[in-house]
């Protein structure tokens, strides 16, 4: 690795070569994984705080999974059952976490920039699992190990992102891990959906899914984000289904074969339908396994360079 | 060809030691059924492929042959050097297997420490055994002896340290050098 890292706070700013080495060192991994013992101790010295200020089910999972599979003594911290509800800042909430030892953090935070912010005032490792609409790095990381899994590289592969772009921390991220890896992106929506300059990242634009899918190789389906949405971006999820949702007979319209992945948690019906979500052309319970392996690899490259 | 430095091993010599290694695995391991030859990723590979070519031309059959990392069980993670892995290629299960692990140079005993813990995570294997060509002596650092050496050098005192150049067609030569810092 050229540069070695120091915190993963995002896809931006980092170099091919060091998401190469992620990769490569996830692909060993992967196949740990698959060995009888699953466990090494090479994290058997580190201690990790999990700070998750927002709902989290398979991000939390798997870098809990990760950190044991590693040998490493973790603290999970979540917000609603904390003292940041007592008001407490947060700087003041981490510091108190850190006097306890602690060498590396792994924080979702609903404010974009959150993870920059705790990188330069505390003096331990961050790794971002997510912050507010701006990055999903691990995310971006195992979307693309899994393409490499099954395409064998991400070089000149057509990618889409379909649906909501605008809310979207996974495809910020992913656009960047993407193109850095070769790959060519467009995003696909309703133009409510689409950020206004998003065509400055050197994506292509459609707002017809059908032309998208006869486009890509790759069709990264992303979830349509009620949460985020303080008002109204689509006249209805009616609506949204029938224009950009992805069921077989969509896709048995191609004269290929694409892969389909969605970064969970799926909106069965909405973004896309079961029978595609089970189908042989969906990877998306390959992408979770893969995030086990993917954290693994960032926590154990991060473990090994000191601040 | 390195500065200062004389050569331990010519391309003879190692041949000689390959046979003999070939022989005395046969003689105590026979048919290799219930025995596996892993080679010690990245230098103990050569050496282990060259083996298994001699084993499988005297016995006339093909024997397991593995090759292992063990950077994720190394004891030095995050202390200094930034250790990236190599692919770890195991396609059988060590349950009940005796493991002969190869590696090129045994110096201080923790990579084969590691690499015993690395082998384990594949099964539990009936024995473990360790060969390799250049024995390194006096300066190990945890209480582990290899069970087949092809050279013995003594360590004491010296910034000396051992280079094993292969090059195509199995050709090998070991070097005794004088330091690293001056090559």
């Amino acid at each position: 690795m050229s540069n070695p890292l120091n915190h993963l706070l995002g896809i931006k700013g980092l170099e091919k070569s060091q998401i190469e080495t992620i990769l490569d060192t996830a692909t060993n991994f992967s196949d740990l994984l698959q060995a009888p013992v699953k466990k090494t101790p090479a994290l058997r010295d580190i201690t990790i705080a999990n700070l998750f200020f927002e709902n989290s089910t398979r991000t939390r999972v798997s870098f809990e999974l990760a950190e044991k599979r590693l040998g490493a003594d973790i603290i999970n911290f979540s917000s609603s059952s904390s003292s940041v509800k007592k008001g407490e800042t947060l700087i003041d909430t981490v510091n108190n976490i850190l006097s306890m030892k602690v060498d590396m953090v792994v924080m979702r935070h609903p404010a974009p920039g959150a993870c920059i912010f705790l990188s330069k005032n505390i003096n331990a490792k961050i790794i971002n699992a997510g912050d507010g609409t701006h990055e999903h790095p691990t995310q971006a990381l195992l979307d693309a190990f899994s393409i490499r899994q099954k395409l064998g590289s991400l070089e000149g592969k057509k990618v889409v992102i379909v649906g909501d772009i605008k809310h979207s921390r996974v495809a910020l991220s992913n656009i960047y891990c993407l193109q850095l890896l070769g790959a060519e992106v467009m995003v696909c929506g309703p133009a409510t959906l689409i950020p206004k300059h998003i065509d400055k990242l050197g994506v292509k634009i459609s707002h017809n899914i059908d032309e998208a899918l006869k486009w890509c190789d790759v069709a990264n389906m992303l979830r349509i984000q009620l949460e985020r949405q303080d008002q109204r971006f689509f006249p209805s999820i009616k609506e949204y289904t029938k224009l950009y949702g992805l069921d077989l007979e969509r896709l048995n319209r191609l004269d290929k074969e694409i892969l389909i992945m969605h970064p969970g948690p799926i909106n069965r019906g909405v973004e896309i339908s079961s029978d595609v979500a089970d189908s042989h052309h969906s990877i998306i319970l390959q992408q979770v396994e893969n995030g086990v392996a993917v954290r693994m690899s960032v926590l154990f490259l991060l473990a090994q360079n000191n601040l | 060809m390195p500065n200062k430095g004389k050569i331990l091993l010519n391309l003879d010599h190692t041949k000689l030691i390959l046979k003999r290694f070939a022989l005395e695995l046969i003689e105590k391991h026979q048919s290799f059924q219930d025995t596996a030859i892993v080679g010690l990723q990245p230098r103990g590979i050569e050496l282990a492929n060259a083996l298994k070519n001699e084993i499988e031309a005297l016995i006339g059959s093909t024997i397991k042959y593995g090759e292992l990392d063990h950077t994720f069980f190394r004891d030095d993670i995050g202390r200094g050097d930034i250790h990236l892995p190599k692919p770890s290629k195991i396609d059988f299960s060590t349950n009940d297997l005796n493991i002969i692990i190869v590696d090129d140079v045994l110096y201080t005993g923790r990579s084969v420490r590691s690499a015993i813990d690395a082998v384990m995570s594949f099964g539990r294997p009936k024995r473990i055994e360790l060969l390799v060509l250049v024995e390194r002596l006096f300066e190990r650092e945890l209480p582990i002896k290899p069970d087949y050496y092809g050279v013995l050098v003594d360590s004491r005192n010296t910034n000396n340290y051992v280079r094993v150049d292969w090059e195509s067609n199995n050709e090998v030569q070991v070097w005794l050098l004088e330091n690293k810092e001056n090559e």
